[in-house]
């Protein structure tokens, strides 16, 4: 018996507003968890952001997978069974409610309603009864006549649909909710739990997964990638679980024909599309689709949707040029593929080349920032009339073509990154040939500007850096320029001192760039004169590199240079960039030259055999709320006494403002169809 | 946008004459745009397109002044596209077009007559003068009216961009901003006239005011104004439907809690002979709350059969998805409170407010201190 209350009692508490309301308040606050922690991100991140005290603490509580963790589960199967219960405790007084006319009802209670009234009536009560019955007929209530020993009662009612609102729309969230759990990753909880299944790490061949990470055809419920290069096929998903991967084999093999991707002019993406051939593995049948974001297409009863792309494994020719002093004068050939690192031993460098990625094209804003001219408020709103077409800034977006990033990486394993540009890029009225350079990922990339020569080349930069930096040629130079500089009157005296100036200021130069020399004037010349003897360095340096010039020109076997004016920008720019080399970090710099690209899909597949319930819940629900808001229960009773009073009285299930204007308004055409005036 | 349950005559006895002008116009209207535009629809579209036809029928249907406003709305936008000519530049020559119906223009009409409307109620409350509170009501209509085109204009302007360009104003947090001004005003204007009060409206408009004022900060310090093209995921006619749902919740949800300080004030006494009384407040709350609900359910759910498409999940707990599914049990909760319990009073006025901070942050907050898939908006 005890036993028995026990169970009442949990019955009743379950199927409780009070327990629901509290569910419903903890879901909202459980769900905060996981908007707030970055859900599903590889573990090493969490690693990285809690430290390695918190970083177990949150794993067990399971907030790097919120949503699918045990407690959060626990919480939504409470729901689904106090709603359950609640439909159960609700379902027998409802269906009665529904079903009855309450026509017993006495006159004691009727005159309780909070919306009542009486009033005299003049009709034969057979003659009224017939009058009432009309009208409720004609409102749209449905009636049920009592005769009884204080009268006959009408007792009407409309709107009993409500009830039926409340049985779909509780309904509808079981059904939400156990569709959801058959889409979720319950039905992978329970196949690793007892199909024995574990989750292996993803740095390995497919082939070498072992079958305890597979997953059979016959898998009902899963989620997964496929990655899938083009001119290549796949026929298994990955599915990433905790901080491993799963495999699942697919009843088919699809392979990926082409892969577009367009863009806008602004450079956002447009389309990404998937030309695919699947082949069916039992039949052999195979169909050919494109498959784009918003248009899935399913097949054997797996979904197939666009889900992102990557490189399959791009191929670039680059020119490496020796950026080492005495490194080889002529740039050598090498190749790359993306994803994958070369050693780069056969350029006699210890180094390895990871080619990280490949852009085919990179669009720029390449309008000059221009200083907004303050013209007042009137002509700031006037900027912002007109259509929504018009950019209030002046943009000129162009594409400044494809690029490379890769790291290099030294003997002692020590990488850095850097992102080469395979066109020269017009940058104040010059063209130049960028490469960006960062020791941490997190860094921004620091940009070097080769000058482009008056071939449209940056063999000039390379030749003239060459010889600036060889110290055995620092003499020569050094000559060179003293007796340009000087002219031929001067004392050899002077010369002399200017040569010696010459070579030390190459010296320096080689050895840190505009830095050492900085330093130097620090050191050793007063304050007052440094700008001035600055101005004097940067001369020598400018026309040390014009004698390096001709100079390189004359090793090369080229006709010697007759000055022009755009020299001299050249030489500065030159001078930077040689600066800047010094910095460069790298042995060599490589130009991209070519390249054959590949794209590779990533394919979203699932099946989800829940959907169809969370369907058909989704529908009940939708129904059901309206149903239950907007659906009306009214009960109207007409009491028509014998004693020639009649009693009006209505209920609603809502308490609600028009409640009492309709029942004025029922009193009233009651009062009048009850009372006929003589004429009619 | 009640279901009609105020009449027991049969639907099509009720309607006058300029009921069924309203309808043929509305459905003339829908094949002029199918013969016209039809080629950048797909069937969805079209689909779309035809069905709001008995859509917005009914709509007027139960709420007569709405016809006059979508005419109104709808002649300035055809007169907008008339003037344009297909010619983009003649927004910038044409006096009307610059002035007045460019989409632009619209918008900021539209928030000048919105900061002015609010202006008159407040004053109308203030001075208890129903000819302030009438021309503020005035205002509104001439608001909304103003940023209705403003956005059926930019519709047609973004085609004028490019034809792959070219998508419905509803995609970005600056056209949705419209969107929720507008939302919000006419839900206000129907409760207005429901109710025969205009003393609520200092209270709607100062949240559709804030709105305002955010857009125009939007504009003009981020240069939010600019049509841009959709990135792939949004390219659906999903678009339509979900997130016009959407943002009658969320213009529910606003106006209920500003008619909840309006209630917790008359409560107090304060204000309590110049609004409206509480049970009638308390009414419009739940009226608000009750069709925001229906809506924002809608939404979640169309949101939930587009994710299915575009990123092959119906659910994913992305945070604006869990932030809406919050929201959503929020005013779950405080209908089961209301209509279970039957409780009334200040505190669920007191909900309704704080029910407008979690769907502030549904709306912007995820937008601003959350990533995930719907990154159409950052701040």
């Amino acid at each position: 018996m005890r036993h028995r209350s026990t169970l009442r009692a949990v019955y009743e508490l379950l199927s409780s507003m009070r327990f629901a309301i509290s569910l419903l308040t903890l879901l909202g606050v459980a769900s905060i968890i996981g908007t707030v922690v970055k859900q599903n991100e590889p573990y090493n991140n969490y690693l990285n952001q809690f430290g390695p005290f918190w970083f177990p603490v949150f794993e067990k509580l399971g907030l790097y997978s919120v949503y699918n963790s045990f407690w959060f589960l626990t919480i939504l199967g409470f729901l689904v069974l106090s709603t359950s219960a609640c439909i159960l405790r609700q379902t027998r007084p409802m269906l009665r409610d529904m079903r009855g006319f309450r026509e017993h009802a006495r006159e004691a209670s009727l005159s309780s309603f909070a919306h009542h009234a009486r009033f005299a009536h003049g009709l034969p009560a057979a003659q009224a009864k017939d009058a009432v019955q009309a009208y409720l007929l004609n409102n749209g209530f449905s009636t049920r006549v009592n005769v009884r020993e204080d009268g006959i009662l009408l007792a009407a009612k409309q709107g009993s649909w409500t009830r039926i609102g409340y049985f779909l729309a509780h309904g509808a969230i079981v059904l939400i909710c156990v569709g959801g759990l058959l889409d979720g990753n319950l039905p992978l909880k329970i196949q690793m739990a007892l199909g024995g299944k574990q989750v292996t790490t993803g740095n390995q061949l497919i082939s070498r997964i072992p079958d305890s990470s597979r997953l059979g055809v016959d898998n009902w419920s899963f989620r997964g990638n496929v990655f899938i290069p083009e001119g290549k096929s796949a026929n298994t998903a990955v599915l990433n679980v905790q901080d491993g991967i799963l495999l699942q084999d697919l009843p088919f093999t699809v392979s990926l024909r082409k892969f577009h991707l367009e863009h806008y002019e602004s450079g956002m993406p447009k389309r990404f599309a998937s030309d695919i051939i699947i082949t069916e593995n039992a039949t052999g049948k195979s169909v050919e689709k494109t498959i784009e974001v918003n248009k899935p297409f399913e097949f054997a009863g797996v979904m197939m949707y666009q889900a992102s792309f990557e490189d399959g494994g791009s191929r670039l020719h680059l020119r490496g040029h020796d950026l080492r002093a005495g490194g080889a004068p002529r740039p050598f050939a090498t190749e790359a593929v993306v994803g994958e690192a070369v050693a780069l031993k056969d350029a006699g460098l210890d180094h390895t080349l990871e080619l990280g990625s490949f852009r085919a094209f990179n669009i720029e804003n390449m309008a000059a920032e221009k200083p907004e001219a303050d013209t007042g408020n009137f002509a700031r709103l006037e900027k912002h009339l007109g259509s929504g077409a018009r950019s209030p800034t002046a943009k000129d977006m162009q594409n400044v073509g494809p690029s490379i990033q890769f790291k290099l990486r030294d003997a002692a394993g020590q990488a850095r990154e850097y992102q080469n540009f395979m066109q020269p890029i017009l940058q104040d009225g010059a063209w130049y040939l960028l490469t960006g350079m960062r020791d941490s990922p997190s860094a921004p990339f620091r940009f070097m500007r080769i000058p482009m020569d008056d071939d449209g080349r940056p063999d000039s930069w390379f030749a003239i850096r060459r010889v600036m930096l060889d110290a055995t040629r620092h003499p020569e130079i050094a000559r060179r320029f003293a007796a340009t500089a000087l002219g031929a009157d001067t004392s050899p005296d002077v010369r002399a001192r200017m040569q010696e100036t010459t070579a030390r200021t190459l010296e320096l130069f080689a050895r840190g760039g505009f830095e050492s020399l900085g330093k130097f004037i620090e050191s050793t010349i007063p304050e007052a004169e440094r700008d001035k003897a600055a101005d004097v360095f940067i001369k020598i340096l400018e026309g040390s590199a014009w004698e390096a010039w001709k100079m390189a020109r004359a090793d090369a076997g080229l006709p010697a240079l007759v000055p022009a004016a755009q020299h001299s920008r050249l030489l500065r720019d030159t001078l930077n960039a040689t600066n800047d080399s010094l910095h460069y970090g790298a042995p060599v710099y490589f130009q991209p030259v070519a390249f054959d690209e590949v794209r590779a899909t990533v394919l979203q597949v699932t099946r989800s055999p829940g959907k169809p319930i969370v369907y058909l819940g989704s529908l009940l629900l939708v129904l059901g709320v309206f149903a239950m808001l907007y659906v009306r229960e009214r009960r109207l009773f007409v009491l028509i006494k014998d004693t020639g009073e009649a009693l009006v009285a209505l209920s609603s299930n809502r308490k609600s403002m028009d409640v009492e204007e309709r029942f004025r308004r029922h009193r009233d055409d009651l009062t009048t169809l009850l009372n006929p005036s003589p004429r009619s | 946008m009640e279901i009609a349950q105020k009449e027991s005559s049969p639907l099509l006895r009720r309607l006058s004459p300029g009921d069924w002008l309203y309808a043929l116009a509305l459905a003339g209207g829908a094949l002029f745009a199918l013969r016209q535009y039809g080629g950048f629809m797909d069937v969805y579209d079209k689909a779309i397109l035809l069905l709001t036809v008995p859509g917005l029928a009914a709509m007027g249907f139960a709420w007569k002044p709405f016809r006059a406003f979508l005419a109104a709305s709808t002649a300035l936008a055809l007169v907008s596209i008339a003037l344009y000519q297909g010619d983009l530049a003649r927004a910038e020559q044409v006096f009307f077009l610059k002035y007045l119906i460019s989409s632009q223009t619209a918008i900021m009409w539209m928030s000048a007559l919105f900061f002015i409307a609010t202006g008159a109620f407040c004053l109308g409350l203030a001075a208890r003068s129903d000819f302030a509170d009438a021309t503020g009501s005035a205002l509104t209509w001439c608001a909304v009216t103003m940023g209705t085109t403003g956005l059926m204009v930019r519709w047609y302007e973004s085609y004028l961009i490019g034809a792959d360009v070219g998508h419905i104003p509803l995609s970005n947090l600056y056209e949705v901003f419209v969107l929720f001004a507008l939302m919000t005003g006419l839900l206000y204007l129907y409760y207005e006239g429901r109710y025969a009060t205009r003393r609520m409206g200092a209270f709607v408009l100062l949240v559709i005011s804030a709105a305002v004022a955010f857009l125009l900060w939007y504009t003009f310090s981020r240069e939010a104004q600019e049509i841009q093209p959709l990135i792939p995921a949004l390219q659906s006619y999903w678009m339509k439907v979900h997130v016009p749902a959407n943002f009658i919740g969320y213009g529910a949800f606003a106006l209920a809690a500003m008619v909840g300080v309006a209630d917790l004030l008359v409560r107090k006494g304060i204000l309590a002979n110049r609004l409206p009384p509480a049970e009638v407040l308390d009414d419009v709350m739940y009226k608000a709350i009750a069709i925001g609900f229906a809506f924002f359910t809608i939404a979640t759910i169309l949101g939930a059969l587009w994710a299915a498409e575009a990123w092959g999940t119906y659910w994913q707990w992305d945070p604006k998805e869990t932030w809406a599914f919050i929201v959503w049990l929020n005013y779950a909760t405080w209908l089961h409170i209301r209509l279970t319990k039957g409780l009334r009073g200040p505190m669920l006025a007191w909900w309704a407010i704080a029910g407008l901070v979690v769907t502030a942050f549904a709306f912007v907050g995820v937008n601003m201190f959350l990533s995930g898939l719907h990154s159409y908006g950052s701040l």
